[in-house]
């Protein structure tokens, strides 16, 4: 059972109520691809991803991206028990879309610097250490079905 | 993953606009790692105050982003460029490599913060790439 502290669940609440999810998803998956190029080998059937600004304006990859941000705000919900909450989720990306789970951490740290460029000095250290520990938390709950 | 031409260009455009902000830079990205990742703390036993704010954090966020001034202009061989600070870093600090990527992310993070329009995706990767290659070089007489 993971442990929140009253500011770090505080936080995660108040990121997720303030981001603009139809910004902040698409932005977030966008960069993954364009900074970690080797992620577009699950998206071969998105279409134009053979530049940056391909990518951006493509509105498969938009329409994920605000995906992934519902995936999290279900996390958000459930901040007391992310892995059972993930159980099926981590199924699919495991048995399914066969992703590397490497590529969670690296779609983790785009959100973090699109939601840092959002935020700017509002996503001080504390602010920025319980993001990422609320995402190391989705990670590994999106690991747990591997086999 | 080695720089490609368009990368240097997109490394020196970005540190054109960032260079001014560099010491407050490279005191909010040391004084975050920090306190995001507590075991890098164990660096720095010898200071007596590790608060963002301290002396010691800002006048060494001040150093960091030295050398990484010192990369910018010895981009076109960074394992050269850096043989001093390969070496400090090799024999007498001993930092963990792993630590290299802990820092560079805290790095772009605080740019993220303070400069949010210019750190466009096609940025971020030059600065990746940048930040990886130069990690690379500091590792380079480990071992």
């Amino acid at each position: 059972m993971v442990e929140w502290t009253d500011f770090e669940r505080a936080t995660i609440q108040e990121i997720f109520s303030k981001i603009d999810s139809g910004v902040v998803g698409p932005a977030a998956l966008s960069r993954c691809l364009i900074v970690y190029p080797w992620t577009q080998r699950y998206f071969g059937s998105f279409g134009n991803l053979y530049n940056a600004a391909a990518i951006t304006s493509n509105p498969k990859v938009a329409a994920h991206g605000k995906v992934v941000i519902g995936g999290l705000e279900k996390a958000v919900k459930n901040m007391d028990d992310i892995k059972t909450t993930y159980k099926d989720l981590s199924v699919l990306h495991s048995d399914k879309l066969r992703v590397d789970p490497d590529n969670f951490n690296l779609l983790a740290d785009c959100l973090t610097i699109v939601v840092a460029s959002q935020m700017g000095q509002a996503f001080t250290p504390d602010v920025q250490a319980a993001f990422q520990k609320f995402l190391a938390v989705v990670v590994a709950s999106l690991r747990k079905q591997y086999h | 993953m080695s720089l490609t031409d368009k990368d240097k260009a997109a490394v020196k455009a970005l540190w054109t606009k960032i260079s001014k902000g560099a010491d407050a830079i490279g005191a909010d990205a040391l004084g975050r790692m920090l306190i995001v990742y507590p075991q890098t703390k164990t660096y720095f036993s010898h200071w007596p105050d590790l608060k963002a704010s301290s002396a010691p954090v800002t006048k060494h966020g001040k150093k960091i982003m030295a050398g990484v001034a010192q990369a910018v202009a010895k981009i076109d061989d960074l394992t050269s460029g850096l043989l001093d600070l390969s070496e400090l870093h090799a024999f007498q600090l001993r930092v963990d490599p792993a630590n290299f990527k802990i820092l560079a992310h805290c790095l772009q993070v605080v740019i993220a913060t303070m400069y949010p329009n210019e750190f466009t995706p096609e940025a971020h990767v030059a600065l990746d790439k940048f930040l990886s290659n130069l990690a690379l070089a500091l590792s380079e007489k480990y071992r």
